[in-house]
């Protein structure tokens, strides 16, 4: 009765928007950090796979709970999409954008983009089916290994393009969680009355560490500070 | 000061619209924006032609009728200022000045820059008010209310309902409106009773009204004559969301 009241109204769509958002913000926190070990070494990296790996059901549990996150936050966006389209039949011949953030406007195909990402992600390193780096010439190994992780990272990021879209992705990660990171925390009235509400240190710092965090794996690898 | 403007010219509902150009000659640094199309309404019906429709009322700021998009922002360049305080030392000579009505689906334009705010009213229908029993006033004093609280109730109070919050988003979002509106009772002692309800009852009519959703661009706060902040967005979704994980506990207690 309470998700349905929520379901039907654009408050609560942002709601569950803001709930999930929070959840991925909190995944990607955790997934940075778990990235950096491959500065370590390979038996670091590998080691801390292979414990993700023996959680066993409780990884299928956060494994199904993300999706279902995910899913969520992409079938909100698509309905608030929807309503705004409804909103304004007609548009202005000229408008002129205040105070609107850059990270603000690209919300919606940022978020298309990130998708694209996790999906090429999860096929490139989850699964193996993507594997555009075999003819790499300074590869490890020339296969995928469900094992190896710090293996699959060292050759996965010899190709320019990959390297590219990676770092693009994290620049449009930068900005979904600079607005993100900022905004779901208001959609939930969590915030207190502030003189700037449009100033956000934490969701600033939160954007910049998981974005440099990310970033540097395969910046590092394609210019051979790890290999 | 000689300008040229872009003006919307739309004679009915649902005619098709379009924008035309006009010469304002002659124009006065003082003069305020709406004084500056009076003089020109006036050369167009010298001329025999249809005036351009605006709606205004009070002149001084606080009545919320006069609203239009002035080259892309709402209410014109003047931060914390309606249209008819925008004043046309605020343009440069030989500038281009474009006039539109304010954009939604929800304010239907009636003419020219007329639109109909209508769904602002039904928006106050659903739950901005009060139910006590009037009568003879009580002593001011005898309902004590925190200062911060009473300051934050007359900030959202300052709502003068012209719309330009809604003009301005670019979701096309009423969530300032409401979120003012729902606001400036929560905040007072004789507001507790429905606090909650009428946050549930205010959105729900919002949604109805075909706004948009609030993604917290922040545009409409820059547009708002009053600079009502989008802390009251945050404060009504909070109220919002307490009011529906409550309402089934509520909903024996005989009300609607």
């Amino acid at each position: 009765m309470w998700l349905l009241t929520l379901y039907r109204s654009t408050v609560g769509k942002k709601a569950i928007m803001a709930v999930t958002g929070l959840l991925l913000v909190v995944f990607v926190i955790g997934h940075m950090a778990g990235n950096l070990q491959v500065f370590v070494g390979a038996a670091r990296m590998n080691g801390y796979a292979a414990f993700l790996k023996s959680t066993g059901e409780l990884l299928w549990v956060v494994r199904l709970g993300l999706l279902a996150a995910v899913l969520l936050h992409i079938l909100m966006a698509l309905q608030l999409t929807r309503i705004k389209a409804a909103a304004r039949p007609v548009d202005y011949q000229k408008r002129q954008p205040q105070v609107s953030t850059v990270a603000s406007r690209t919300m919606r195909w940022g978020g298309v983009l990130l998708l694209v990402f996790i999906v090429f992600h999860l096929l490139h390193f989850t699964t193996g089916t993507i594997f555009p780096w075999a003819s790499a010439p300074d590869a490890l190994h020339p296969e995928f290994s469900h094992t190896d992780v710090y293996g699959n990272v060292m050759s996965a990021f010899h190709t320019p393009w990959v390297v590219l879209f990676y770092v693009v992705a994290m620049l449009f990660l930068l900005l979904h969680l600079f607005h993100g990171a900022w905004s779901s925390v208001r959609t939930l009235g969590l915030t207190t009355p502030s003189r700037q509400p449009m100033k956000r240190h934490v969701a600033t710092v939160v954007a910049l560490v998981v974005w440099l965090g990310f970033t540097a794996v395969p910046v590092a690898v394609f210019f051979g500070v790890i290999r | 000061m000689n300008m040229k403007l872009r003006v919307w010219r739309q004679s009915s509902p649902d005619a098709k619209g379009a924008l035309k150009e006009y010469a304002a000659t002659d124009v006065s640094p003082d003069m305020s924006f709406l004084e500056m199309l009076d003089e020109l309404n006036e050369r167009l019906m010298e001329q025999g032609e249809v005036a351009i429709a605006f709606d205004h009322d009070c002149r001084e700021g606080i009545c919320g009728s006069c609203g239009v998009m002035i080259n892309g922002v709402a209410h014109g360049p003047m931060k914390g200022t309606a249209t008819c305080q925008l004043h046309m030392r605020s343009f440069k000579d030989g500038d281009t000045i474009v006039i539109e009505p304010w954009r939604a689906a929800a304010f239907p334009v009636v003419k020219d820059l007329v639109v109909n705010r209508g769904a602002f009213d039904r928006i106050i229908q659903a739950g901005g008010y009060v139910s006590v029993a009037t009568g003879a006033a009580k002593d001011a004093n005898s309902i004590p209310v925190p200062k911060e609280d009473s300051d934050a109730a007359m900030d959202a109070a300052a709502c003068i309902g012209c719309g330009a919050c809604v003009a301005a988003c670019p979701n096309g979002s009423a969530s300032l409106f409401t979120a003012a509106k729902v606001s400036h009772l929560g905040l007072l002692p004789q507001g507790q009773p429905e606090r909650y309800r009428r946050a549930l009852k205010m959105v729900a009519q919002m949604d109805l009204e075909s706004f948009g959703g609030c993604t917290l661009f922040g545009e409409c706060m820059e547009a708002c004559p009053k600079e009502i902040s989008i802390d009251f967005i945050s404060r009504m979704n909070r109220d919002f969301l307490v009011g529906a994980a409550t309402a089934p506990m509520e909903r024996g207690g005989g009300e609607d």
